[in-house]
């Protein structure tokens, strides 16, 4: 209704973890706050289902990518649940970033072999 | 993880989502939305908060503890379902694991469990052993040591740290002015005898060598009679109390676990204490235990050749007299549970059959529900749910099952085994009974093994067949359910088997004790009533004052109406064994030397004795008043002693020379018929001494034969004794049919214990009997009408079902009176008048398994035939 007819892209299956760990390399925040910060960056292209984002949030936590706390928000005089990137997530990120990248590429091979020709 | 963490997660998923719904309401209305709408929309952009947390609980629920609590949430609900299934599968439980257990915390405490002692491993009883063939075949290859020969063993070198003796006794005790007088139970010990155990006196001190001789008058209190008669008040020490009227003084307590070798016992008193020093010097005297602790570094064998060296010599010096020429040991805890291992061993092994069969039933009810719930698994497993996770469904099924039965059953246990040691009184009190760890621990296994039993059969045979072909199995093909009805059958000729085995020891064990309360002991049994007492010694110190006592008291009882005869005597028939002594004969040639003297039973008995038992006089006379102290020396023999030391003679007339009864001649003046002193033993030469001779006896047994209701005489004649003397205590008032029956109550006991078992196995084999066919009947409902559609007699319904129900019922009976020949080899022993093979017995059980199966059968069978076709086909 806000964004009528607006193309929305359902989340390609693994991207969102690597989403996460990529947004969550700017410092710690919370569910809300990865949610809008992805939905934004990509001018609400990505649409954050909260659905998937918790579930995702947990599993990476009890992967031991992340880890939370309960911490107070500097701008609401509130406690949220605060997400921050551990060492194996950053090293998670980085493998899931290399296979997106080949990933990127071979489906660019096939979608436009010109380019690869030039 | 554990259930607490599982909240905490949970509230912490809540309060996350919360906090986050919560500031997108708020930038909502910071973006200008009005506050009303705002929560609506910010609901709208995050989703269904419900479905959003219980997606991210999934994320953490595959661990096992959760998935483990969904088990137990849909295991109760589905037992909950079927309350029936339920209750009955849990009493099943409760009562084989309660059984067993209980069982078992008798075993434990009686066979496994270490004595209370220091180093009990160490300990051994040593007993004289003959080698005369005849002891040994009576099994009185364990025989009680005499006192010269424990002291020779003692004194000379031998492979023990230490040997100590203690002696049976009985004494009346009263207050230092004869008041309140009470038969006590009593042990004489050796000074050593407490330190070898390792106990220690709670108050006061134990023996000391100088007290342990015949004129010590030191007494041991054990904490039964301190706390009873004394209120526990420790300054009882150093007091005197009076045993048979001497003066004692009491130096020390016993500590309350100590109840060896029986919970009876009373007072200890040093082993010589109160003796005749020349009792002392007799290698002949059997009358005690002789309890030896071996070195560390000795072995047994090693240190009893060096006992059994000197045995052999005092054998070749007493070569007329009954000292046995080796000696035998056992350990000391083999030798308090002797009498009761192999019933114990029986017990164990008929409760463990009824527990395999409590399982298999279990088993089999959970066979055929999921059977029932097939398609329910069906369904599951085609949307996806594991194999592992059905069948770690079931097994928790059968875990709650078990484990409610688990625990109904331990409590039941720790009803049924308080009532099994105060009915068992063969079982040696040295030890309290009672459940640990250890059995707690037993209980436990149990229950997981039946559960394990019980559920993987069941599980495996209801997830064997996959997805669609289970789902397409209408009800109609019975083929695709054979394989799990075919398991079920096998359970049920297992369980049949074993019904078979038990019921056929519960017979023969029956058998036996029906024929020994049967056996005629030989004397009158119907309305006699019989009481005892004890003369003591320092108050009637001549023969005369003990006749005077002896005499009025049968006068006066005689003369009480209703009364019909009284008797008077050592002993009555069937009250045991009592002493024996041996005894020559001056009218033969004197026994080549080296070989044992003949003993005979030891017996006094009045003039009416015989006449008031019913005692039938074969030769001669019975005694008459003149036969007492002071007069020519009078004996009476039974048929036995006349048949084997006088064959084809007339004993009238000849002597009997007694050693320990005053080293006389006795004129034989009479032949009176057998008794048994036993029932179930064979009977033994008896010699009958008047009572009127006086002398120091152990007790008398007043014997009073009544028109009716002999135990309405107990008080009168209690009266009549206290009115003679008021210190006199009167103990064991019972008719001789209680002595016997007392005599008889572990065979009995085990008898019905073993057949209880076998009618509760019964029970469970016909149930599961029914409930297989139950099963099969639904099952084959519409087969069934399309065969009645086509023109099926009901009669042949009828048959068809009741003969798919006994096939199982007859491979079971075959399987099990086979295996019922190799069992009854266990039980031979315990036989009486019995063949283990006994045709009567098999036959019967044969027969009532038939009928109850046939009737088990016939329910379901009778049900299918009545099915009507219509309804069949149509419900379809």
């Amino acid at each position: 209704m806000a964004n009528p007819k607006q193309q929305r892209a359902g989340l390609l299956q693994g991207t969102l973890d690597m989403l996460i760990l990529r947004t969550l390399l700017y410092g710690p925040s919370h569910g809300h706050q990865i949610g809008k910060h992805i939905q934004r960056t990509t001018n609400d292209f990505l649409q954050m289902q909260h659905g998937s984002l918790y579930p995702a949030l947990h599993r990476l936590e009890k992967r031991g990518w992340v880890v939370s706390k309960w911490e107070m928000a500097p701008d609401r005089n509130r406690e949220f649940k605060y997400y921050r990137l551990t060492d194996k997530g950053r090293k998670q990120l980085v493998v899931e970033e290399s296979q997106w990248k080949q990933m990127a590429e071979a489906v660019a091979r096939i979608m436009w072999p010109a380019a690869e020709e030039s | 993880m554990t259930w607490w963490q599982i909240r905490k997660r949970d509230a912490d998923v809540e309060r996350e989502l919360q906090s986050d719904l919560e500031l997108e309401e708020e930038e909502q209305r910071e973006h200008g939305v009005p506050p009303e709408e705002a929560r609506h929309a910010a609901l709208r952009s995050f989703g269904n908060p419900t479905l959003i947390s219980e997606q991210t609980r999934a994320v953490w629920s595959w661990n096992g503890l959760e998935s483990l609590l969904r088990d137990l949430r849909i295991s109760v609900r589905t037992l909950f379902r079927s309350p029936g299934f339920s209750i009955i599968a849990v009493l099943v439980m409760a009562l084989c694991i309660g059984a067993t257990t209980s069982l078992f915390t008798v075993v434990r405490s009686v066979l496994l469990r270490p004595l209370p002692f220091r180093d009990p491993d160490r300990l051994v009883m040593i007993y004289e052993h003959f080698r005369d063939p005849s002891m040994n075949a009576q099994q009185f290859n364990y025989n009680a040591v005499a006192p010269a020969d424990y002291y020779d063993w003692r004194t000379q070198p031998h492979g023990f740290d230490d040997m100590a003796a203690w002696r049976w006794w009985q004494f009346t005790l009263t207050g230092e002015r004869g008041e309140l007088p009470e038969l006590v139970s009593a042990r004489g010990g050796t000074w050593n005898l407490f330190p070898l155990l390792g106990v220690n006196a709670v108050i006061g001190r134990k023996f000391t060598e100088s007290e342990d001789r015949p004129d010590g008058n030191a007494v041991m209190l054990t904490w039964n009679l301190f706390e009873r008669r004394f209120g526990g008040n420790p300054s009882i020490v150093g007091r005197q109390i009076h045993l048979d009227g001497k003066p004692y003084t009491v130096i020390g307590v016993l500590p309350k676990w100590f109840t060896y070798p029986d919970a009876k016992i009373q007072v200890w008193v040093p082993y010589a204490s109160g003796l005749p020093p020349a009792i002392l010097q007799h290698h002949d005297f059997h009358f005690s235990r002789v309890v030896a602790r071996l070195k560390p570094d000795v072995s047994l064998a090693n240190a009893l050749s060096q006992v059994e060296a000197v045995q052999y010599r005092l054998h070749l010096q007493n070569l007329n007299a009954q000292v046995a020429e080796d000696v035998a040991s056992r350990t000391l805890i083999q030798d308090l549970a002797q009498d009761v291992k192999k019933p114990l061993i029986i017990l164990l092994c008929a409760v463990t059959c009824m527990l395999l069969i409590g399982c298999l039933n279990v088993a089999n009810l959970m066979v055929a529900r999921s059977a029932a719930r097939q398609k329910e698994i069906a369904v599951r497993s085609a949307l996806g749910a594991r194999k592992m996770t059905l069948i770690r469904e079931q097994l928790v099924e059968s875990l709650l099952v078990s484990l409610a039965g688990g625990i109904t059953g331990v409590l039941l246990s720790l009803a049924a085994t308080k009532w099994l040691v105060t009915t068992w009184t063969d079982l040696p009190s040295a030890r309290s009974v009672h459940a640990d760890g250890v059995v707690l621990a037993f209980a436990c296994a149990l229950f997981i093994s039946a559960a394990l039993l019980a559920g993987l059969l069941a599980a495996i045979s209801s997830t064997g067949k996959q997805g669609i072909a289970a789902l397409q199995a209408s009800s109609r093909s019975a083929a695709g359910s054979q394989a799990r009805t075919a398991l079920r059958k096998t359970l049920l000729t297992v369980e049949i088997a074993t019904t078979v085995v038990l019921l056929t020891a519960a017979g023969l064990l029956l058998k036996s004790f029906w024929r020994l309360r049967t056996t005629d002991v030989g004397c009158a049994t119907d309305n006699v009533l019989t009481m005892g007492y004890s003369l003591p010694a320092k108050k009637y110190d001549s023969p005369e004052k003990m006749n005077a006592f002896n005499e009025t008291l049968l006068e006066q009882v005689r003369a009480m109406p209703g009364v019909r005869a009284a008797a008077l005597g050592s002993m009555v028939p069937g009250a045991g064994a009592g002493e024996d002594d041996s005894f020559t004969i001056p009218e033969h040639p004197p026994i080549a030397p080296g070989t044992a003297l003949p003993d005979a039973l030891y017996r006094t008995s009045d003039p009416g004795y015989f006449i008031a038992l019913q005692i039938p006089l074969l030769k001669g006379r019975f005694f008459t008043s003149g036969d007492r102290a002071g007069r020519p020396k009078t004996i009476i023999i039974n048929r036995l002693l006349a048949q084997q030391y006088f064959p084809g003679e007339d004993p009238l007339g000849k002597h009997l020379h007694v050693a320990a009864r005053g080293n006389s001649d006795y004129e034989i003046v009479g032949v009176v018929a057998d008794t048994l002193y036993q029932v179930g033993q064979p009977v033994k030469a008896t010699m009958y001494f008047p009572v009127l001779n006086g002398g120091n006896d152990m007790g008398l047994t007043l014997a009073v034969r009544a028109a009716a209701d002999p135990l309405s005489f107990s008080v009168p004649i209690q009266k009549k004794i206290a009115e003679l003397d008021p210190e006199l205590p009167v103990s064991d008032v019972l008719t001789i049919q209680q002595i016997i029956e007392r005599s008889l109550g572990n065979a009995s006991l085990s008898a019905s214990l073993v057949l209880g078992f076998a009618v509760l196995s019964l029970i469970l084999a016909s149930v599961g009997l029914y409930g297989v066919l139950s099963y099969l009947t639904m099952q084959r409902t519409g087969e069934i009408g399309v065969r009645m559609a086509l023109g099926a007699q009901r009669e042949e319904v009828l048959r068809l079902m009741l003969g798919d129900g006994l096939r199982p019922a007859l491979y079971g009976l075959t399987l099990g009176l086979a295996a019922s020949i190799g069992a009854v080899r266990l039980i031979r022993s315990m036989l009486y008048g019995t063949r283990p093979l006994d045709p009567a017995i098999f036959a019967s059980v044969a027969a009532t398994l038939l009928v109850v199966a046939v009737f088990a059968c016939l329910v379901p069978a009778w049900r299918a035939s009545r099915i009507d076709p219509m309804q069949a086909l149509r419900t379809e």
